[in-house]
């Protein structure tokens, strides 16, 4: 396997202004994505994997978030200090692509499904030369032409992508509107948006939550198959542990802002280190096991515990995890937690 | 009284709304105090051929008109008409087409539907159009006039009300009222209604800005109340024949008629964005 | 089509019920007893209501809308001639509502709370609160009488060009005559403007909102993430949904666009439907007024079922959903 890193973010931290403060969404988090990977993101509904997604592809909501701090670097590059307009062009919808929750919305819903694809492959196709993308610099954006050759070239493409996401008839499929198109059809077009301008990293946000059980199942197979065929990485954002477990080689779990522990995946279900995934572990259903809760509730951004912020529903919580938030301790290869009172290995049940 | 509190604070904090606030606290004031601020509260009604057409000065604050009147004087008088009018018209229409809306809203029958499509012919065509044919059929006068509104008006409290009550009825805190066996005009007045208040509120004081204008339209056609009442739009309408040169004759009354609508107008934003945060598409429309 | 006959319905009552005595309206201030008594026969006024109703529905679908005093011509004849010269002025309204109104509304809101929003904001507020008739006749002060920038009022001055369409601008251009053109313009440019500001308004605080709406969905979202140019995102696609939700608008527009027409086509003396039916006020022509009154009410329903039908015709989601 590849060990480069694709994506190293360091220290990142992002404010939401709120009618009642600023709420710290995310509170200095590190995140390592190397080439290749399916990295897994999870965690409850609000615990800041969406916003660090939305981080990494810079649509966070305006006016109201602001990163006070870090740096997503990208190949090397600091997507955050780099020119905004050349991240745009050249980055976004190229090299990191998005599959987003709701495949409905995704779609604009007055215009047909093959005007809007071939709209991405205009910009976003890998076969744009290096001319087109200099003019594309000095000419507004809506008097840009589309060159004949290359039209022709990326639509056998997009047909061609559209047989292997199993979308019946893709000629006929390109006239439709989005609303004529089924919830798995909708979001197996947008997979194959994703893959088309052969990215390097695909940041998929939560995308079988909104199907049914038995299409989320046939979704998560594709995306696999098309990942492990061609060594892109993927960011897979779930708060679905089943998910994580069958599409993810690592996985991150993050809580309330802070990212808690990495592990490849096996490691991650058989020994957690960190006392939150070890509660999260156990609080699944199991035929033979009750649910346990984990005792109290998840905080208010705006009122954050200090350090680490599972103190509070913390069992092994002491003083310094009152005071310090844990810096990264390499548990085994490719696992960390940050922890003050890492659980033994072993020691879970 | 703690709602209102909590509103007028709301209101507060919304700087254009409470400009509008201020304006009709003004317009209401100058309609009371109309003698009081007025320089010549008596010479309203002269005939001072003397004076005619005099441009603004320290006597005359806003000149005179072509009867020699004040015309500051006037136009505060003519606040009085114009209040009346907007209340009087509003206040009626409200009481026709609220009851009308939640009777509809709440019998599901041939009765709702027969009440809802003649509300809806009436709402088909441009308040003016059929203000002006009931106003013209009944005699100029002031009375007609706000007879005429209050008939044209009233469909528009109708419809909010009917939807809103259709809507509310499906809810789950009006069915366990009626399965505890609370009678329908119990469940109508106690529990929609004051769900219904606030949109209701809103349309009440935009559709003050709107009548005053149609009022004052109506007034310019020939309509409202005759001469000599100082009923602003007739003003404006006396005042074309001696323009260029008598400005302040036409732009005294206008400029009053603006700040009043507009004043209502931003009051009713203002309560609209303090009462219903998630703006509701349906109850967002103009007029 | 049942709107319609509502409304006729109630035109009758306005007209036959409310007064005291229609007749004597429609005979006017100067008759005599026994001239009212033989046009309350001769009308047949004294038949009883339903009799009445019927014919009044018979002759109104026959076109005889009765006949006016001050013209003594056929009602349908007057509003039937005036009427290219009000659809003239409301057009251009219209199209200068829209085609300023969309634009501005969308810069609105994509500079939400900058200065020029704000500017923007005071001015359509404004432009609802002010009288139409008033603000025509400052315009007027202003533009043609202090600064004679503008002729002051009607339509033309001297011979109209030759025209079938009874659209001057239409009319002058067909037959190549310019200086016809550049007349019938100048005399557009002030009603155009006083009748149109309310529904610029309009038109652009719904854009606004519409805009504002559509950047907070998804698929904005979604074209952001995948690095299309923002003003492509904004012109070409925000743009199309924002105007498809401003066609519902549009029968609003004409309402507005329609009860201005009274009181602009007066100031101006444009001679159109809102005039002839002011004229008709002053002589207390009554069968006039009620004659308009159907008029204006058919084609404000007309209209709006046209708009219904395009709006069917550019959402896709209607005609296929």
């Amino acid at each position: 396997m590849n060990t480069t890193e694709l994506l190293d973010i360091q220290d990142l931290v992002v404010g939401f202004a709120t009618d009642r403060g600023v709420a710290a969404v995310l509170d200095h988090v590190n995140l390592t994505i190397r080439q290749g990977e399916v990295m897994g993101l999870v965690g409850e509904s609000g615990c800041g994997k969406t916003t660090l997604a939305r981080a990494i592809l810079g649509v966070l909501p305006q006016p109201a978030a602001k990163i006070g701090g870090g740096r997503v670097l990208f190949q090397g590059e600091d997507l955050l200090t780099v020119d905004p307009v050349s991240v745009n062009r050249l980055v976004r919808g190229r090299k990191i692509t998005f599959i987003p929750q709701d495949p409905y919305g995704a779609f604009n819903p007055l215009f047909r499904v093959g005007t809007q694809i071939m709209e991405l492959m205009k910009w976003n196709s890998p076969r744009v030369t290096a001319q087109e993308l200099e003019t594309s610099t000095r000419v507004p954006a809506l008097l840009q032409r589309y060159p004949r050759d290359r039209y022709r070239a990326d639509k056998a493409a997009v047909i061609d992508i559209l047989n292997s996401v199993q979308i019946p008839e893709p000629e006929k499929a390109m006239e439709k509107l989005p609303h004529e198109f089924s919830g798995g059809q909708r979001q197996r077009l947008m997979i194959a948006m994703a893959f088309l301008p052969q990215p390097d990293l695909i940041i998929a946000d939560e995308p079988t939550t909104a199907l049914d059980v038995t299409i989320q199942a046939q979704i998560l197979r594709l995306l696999r198959d098309m990942v492990s065929r061609q060594n892109i990485s993927v960011l897979f954002t779930t708060h679905d542990m089943g998910t994580a477990h069958e599409i993810c080689d690592h996985i991150t779990v993050m809580y309330a802002g802070q990212e808690m522990e990495t592990a490849p995946t096996t490691r991650f279900f058989a020994q957690p280190a960190h006392p939150y995934t070890v509660r999260l572990l156990e609080s699944l259903p199991n035929r033979d096991r009750e649910i346990r809760e984990i005792g109290g509730e998840i905080p208010v951004l705006t009122e954050v515990p200090s350090g680490c912020r599972f103190h509070p529903r913390c069992s092994v919580a002491s003083d310094v995890c009152r005071r310090d938030r844990p810096d990264e301790v390499l548990v085994a290869d490719g696992h960390a937690v940050r922890c003050h009172h890492p659980v033994e290995p072993g020691a879970a049940s | 009284m703690k709602a209102t509190v909590f509103i007028l604070q709301r209101l507060y904090h919304d700087r254009s709304a409470f400009i509008g606030l201020v304006l009709i606290t003004l317009l209401f004031l100058t309609a009371i105090l109309a003698p009081l601020l007025s320089t010549f509260p008596d010479a309203v009604w002269d005939f001072n051929p003397k004076d005619r057409l005099l441009p603004p000065g320290t006597q005359y604050l806003f000149g005179t008109d072509r009867m020699g009147a004040d015309v500051y004087s006037r136009v505060l008088f003519g606040a009085r008409i114009t209040i009346v009018t907007a209340v009087i018209a509003v206040g009626v229409s409200l009481l026709i087409g609220v009851p009308i809306g939640l009777v509809a809203g709440y019998y599901q029958s041939w009765v709702s539907e027969l009440l809802m499509r003649v509300s809806d012919i009436f709402l088909a065509v441009p308040q003016v159009v059929l203000a002006i044919a009931i106003a013209q059929t009944l005699g100029p006068s002031l009375n007609n006039v706000i007879l005429a509104l209050s008939l044209t008006y009233w469909p528009w409290f109708t419809r909010l009300v009917y939807a809103e009550t259709r809507s509310l009825k499906n809810e789950v805190f009006i069915e366990s009222a009626i399965a505890l066996g609370a009678k329908p005009w119990r469940v109508i007045v106690f529990h929609i209604l004051p769900n219904v208040s606030s949109p209701i509120i809103v349309r009440t004081s935009i559709g003050m800005g709107f009548t005053i204008l149609t009022a004052a339209a109506l007034g310019f056609l020939g309509l409202g109340a005759p001469a000599p009442a100082p009923e602003w739009g007739r003003m404006i309408s006396e005042s074309r024949e001696f323009l260029p040169e008598a400005w302040w004759y036409a732009a005294a009354p206008g400029f009053a008629i603006f700040l009043v609508v507009m004043g209502f107008n931003l009051l009713g934003d203002g309560l609209r964005d303090i009462l219903d945060p998630r703006i509701r598409r349906a109850s967002r429309e103009h007029n | 089509m049942p709107t319609v006959v509502g409304l006729i319905t109630i035109v009758f009552l306005i007209s036959h019920i409310i007064p005291a005595d229609p007749v004597a309206l429609i005979a006017g201030e100067t008759a005599t007893p026994e001239q009212v008594e033989e046009l309350r026969t001769q009308l047949g006024y004294d038949k009883p209501l339903l009799v009445q109703l019927g014919r009044y529905f018979v002759d109104l679908l026959q076109g005889n809308f009765g006949t006016s005093l001050f013209t003594t011509r056929p009602i349908i004849d007057d509003l039937s001639s005036r009427l290219p010269a009000t659809i003239e002025l409301t057009f251009m309204a219209m199209l200068l509502s829209i085609v300023v109104g969309i634009p501005f509304g969308v810069l609105s809101a994509l500079y939400r709370n900058a200065l020029f929003d704000h500017v923007l904001r005071i001015i359509t507020v404004s432009g609802l609160a002010i009288a139409s008739f008033w603000l025509g006749i400052m315009l007027q002060l202003l533009f043609a009488m202090r600064l004679g920038w503008t002729p002051l009022q009607g339509r033309f001055d001297g011979f109209p060009p030759e025209g079938i369409t009874g659209f001057l601008l239409a009319d002058a251009l067909a037959s190549g005559d310019f200086d016809a053109f550049g007349t019938a313009f100048s005399h557009l440019v002030l009603p155009t403007l006083t009748l149109a500001f309310p529904a610029l308004a309009t038109v652009v605080r719904f854009t606004r909102a519409g805009v504002l709406d559509v950047l907070q969905s998804n698929f904005v979202l979604y074209e952001r993430a995948m690095g299309l140019p923002a003003s492509l995102i904004v012109w070409k696609y925000i743009l199309r949904n924002a105007m498809v939700s401003t066609v519902t608008q549009i029968g609003l527009l004409f309402g507005i666009l329609l009860a201005g027409a009274v009181v602009v086509e007066t100031v101006f003396d444009w001679p159109g439907i809102g005039n002839y039916a002011f004229n008709s006020i002053a002589f207390s022509d009554y069968n006039a007024i009620m004659g308009f009154t159907v008029w204006a009410g058919v084609i404000f329903i007309l209209v709006n079922l046209i708009v219904d039908i395009v709006h069917a015709m550019i959402d896709p989601r209607e005609i296929r959903g």
